[in-house]
């Protein structure tokens, strides 16, 4: 992914996904038409929901920040052609390391609390990516499954310790105590939390990390053709462990944003879904890092928006989860050009013909 | 009696597992990866419910789920064999897009909740065999959705083991172009394969909104797809092995529940939840002999 800007790469990370996009829209149109409403209104209404005022914007940047961590972590997962969907996972684990260490190390500068929980986090996430990982990497078990079955994993283990050792001994329900407040994220307006930009900062320290170091190009080659990578003397195992690596350590940072910035507690399932979301998110993002930072935005400006078509028009907020849906199944199908497979094959049949046709008829000048 | 009840429940748990892992062979055997067993269960689940609710009769529900199912395997075949897209990831968007969906028009159509009559499956006792002592009321006192689930497992044997299409299927997931050479059509088994395995799982997600209670929630599978998958690589995608893995799934939820009851075993509730994933790790990790999917499970197969 060197970054030379040529008409190839525009079609790819710019033309393919706003295509994808305005199909979807227009696809979820027919939904809100179907529902007796009228879709630009909708639209009009979702944007504007999402960015009409300071206050929606906050929200739409909180929701933005776990978006674009664990869509790098997935980004950057997927880039060694390794599907590890467990970022949700990573997350909820993430947050729980941040959370035991925010609600057990009072007494501490916040200058100190507030980077030990995140590299908690960071640790406790990393290595819910290295079990899949190494099994993955070393053994070749298949990492899709694993990294599912680590997620409930992480989700039920979060839900022991909430109800058990962690549980807030002043409360009633299954959560944790509240973290310190030395431990939160300083908040800047409002709601608005450090973590927002905390994601903005690792954002493009990854998009430095990929494409700008030797490392990146051993992740882009392991990717691209693993056989090819080692012939070329890559460490491939080595490469993907690391990653994935990474890649959990980037979600369980998502998961200390959503304790220490927003909630101040760890509860059940207090990942909001963001983990699957963000598989979305990094494929929207077309996998480059600023791809992603932009994919994000996108993804909570439709969340948030969402509310809001929802109290006007009374369309339900499900919706958007339809849209993002589609979206990605046109991302998906763009693939369908690339490959110049034909669905029907009188298509590809009279396509054929005429290329014939053409090469056949001026074969002198072409040569 | 308290084994009795674990045991019958235990059965009517496993049901829907059952049917997502039975489904899940179809798919996996024929080299598609089917990680949308999830999502075809929740829209079988809304399909079931709605077809139920409009038609006024359960088995109509049932048979819209059937058609429903089948259309999302449809879509993963296509988008699997056509476009030759990342299985994987097609089935999480299949995933994603069900909850929205379902969640979409079940809101638009009834609101929140819904409190509707609906016809549901009744518990058929078998004659004479439901009046066994204790056998008869664990495994002949079901509804008939249950029996069917048993019934596919020799089924299912029997297709994939003793017939040659069975044995078609089987080539395609392991090696295409070899059965491609043989003059087997690669695509329509891949794309006929989905289809099955999709209509399955959603008999499965039916089961969920149709039986004992009638009801449909938003995400109402809530994660039981994913705990079929992991029944699916425990059983090594073998009918057979599923029905042993949805079984001991089955049980532990089973226990589970009378845990609060009872509290005479002193596990948190959590570790049993937990469970069948960990034994799915462990599963593929080869402790318990090795779970090797096909050969060719979830690579394109292009004909050249």
């Amino acid at each position: 992914m060197a970054v030379k800007v040529s008409s190839e790469k525009i079609k790819e990370y710019l033309i393919v996904p706003l295509i994808a996009i305005i199909l979807a829209l227009l696809c979820g149109g027919i939904f809100i038409k179907a529902s007796g409403a009228s879709p630009i209104e909708a639209y009009k209404l979702i944007f504007k929901g999402a960015l009409g005022s300071t206050r929606a914007m906050t929200e739409v940047s909180i929701k933005m920040a776990p978006l674009l961590l664990a869509g790098l972590s997935l980004g950057i997962a997927f880039s060694t052609g390794a599907f590890a969907i467990a970022a949700e996972g990573q997350i909820l684990i993430g947050g729980l390391a941040a959370g035991v260490v925010g609600v057990y190390f009072g007494g501490i500068s916040s200058w100190l609390l507030v980077p030990l929980c995140m590299i908690a986090a960071m640790i406790a996430g990393g290595l819910w990516g290295a079990i899949p990982g190494a099994l993955y990497a070393y053994r070749k078990l298949d990492i899709v499954i694993n990294s599912i079955m680590f997620n409930y994993i992480a989700f039920y283990l979060v839900n022991y310790f909430i109800a058990g050792p962690f549980m807030d001994p002043a409360g009633e329900f299954p959560q944790s105590a509240p973290l310190v407040e030395a431990a939160w994220y300083p908040r800047l307006i409002s709601r608005l939390h450090l973590g927002v930009v905390v994601a903005i900062i690792v954002a493009i320290g990854v998009y430095w990390l990929v494409c700008k170091t030797p490392f990146g190009i051993k992740i882009q080659a392991c990717g691209f053709n693993r056989k090819a990578a080692k012939y070329a003397g890559i460490n491939v195992k080595g490469t993907i462990l690391t990653t994935l690596i990474i890649s959990g350590a980037l979600a369980g940072l998502a998961g200390a944003g959503e304790v220490m910035g927003l909630h101040h507690r760890v509860f059940s399932n207090f990942s909001s879904l963001y983990g699957w979301n963000a598989i979305a998110v990094a494929l929207l993002g077309r996998l480059h890092p600023l791809g992603i930072i932009l994919s994000a935005a996108f993804w909570a400006i439709l969340m948030v928006g969402a509310n809001s078509m929802q109290r006007v028009l009374q369309i339900p907020s499900s919706l958007i989860v339809v849209i993002q849906s589609i979206t990605i199944f046109f991302i998906l199908a763009s693939e369908l050009s690339k490959r110049k497979i034909y669905v029907f094959k009188f298509i590809k049949e009279k396509l054929k013909s005429l290329e014939n046709k053409r090469n056949g008829g001026d074969t002198h000048v072409s040569n | 009696m308290f084994l009795t009840n674990v045991l019958a429940s235990a059965i009517r748990i496993m049901t829907p597992y059952l049917y997502g892992s039975l489904g899940g062979i179809y798919s996996a055997r024929a080299g598609v990866v089917n990680i949308a067993i999830e999502g075809m269960m929740l829209i079988g689940a809304f399909s079931g419910f709605y077809g139920a609710y409009t038609s006024g009769s359960a088995w109509i529900g049932v048979l819209v789920a059937i058609i429903a199912g089948a259309t999302v395997g449809l879509l993963l075949a296509f988008m699997s064999v056509h476009v030759g897209t990342n299985q994987v990831v097609t089935g999480t968007v299949i995933n994603l897009g069900a909850v929205g969906l379902t969640s979409f028009l079940f809101t638009q159509k009834f609101g929140k909740i819904a409190i509707v009559q609906i016809e549901k499956l009744h518990v058929v006792p078998i004659p004479y065999l439901s009046s066994i002592p204790v056998l008869g009321k664990i495994f002949f006192n079901n509804s008939v959705l249950t029996y069917l689930a048993f019934l596919l497992v020799p089924i299912t044997w029997w297709f994939f083991y003793k017939t040659s299409k069975g044995l078609n299927v089987r080539a395609v997931g392991e090696n295409p172009s070899a059965a491609d050479s043989l003059g087997i059509r690669v695509s329509v088994v891949r794309y006929v394969c989905p289809m099955i395995s999709g209509a399955i799982a959603a008999v499965g997600g039916a089961f969920l909104s149709l039986d004992l209670l009638p009801i449909f929630m938003e995400n109402m599978s809530a994660g039981k797809g994913f705990i079929a998958l992991a029944a699916l690589v425990l059983g090594k995608r073998h009918p057979v092995g599923v029905v042993i893995s949805s079984f001991i799934f089955g049980i532990a939820e089973a226990i589970q529940f009378r845990i609060q009851i009872y509290d005479f075993i002193q596990i948190p509730v959590e570790f049993l939840q937990m469970l069948p994933y960990v034994a799915a790790v462990i599963a593929l990790a080869g402790f318990i002999g090795k779970s090797v999917p096909p050969a060719a499970v979830g690579k394109p197969f292009f004909k050249e």
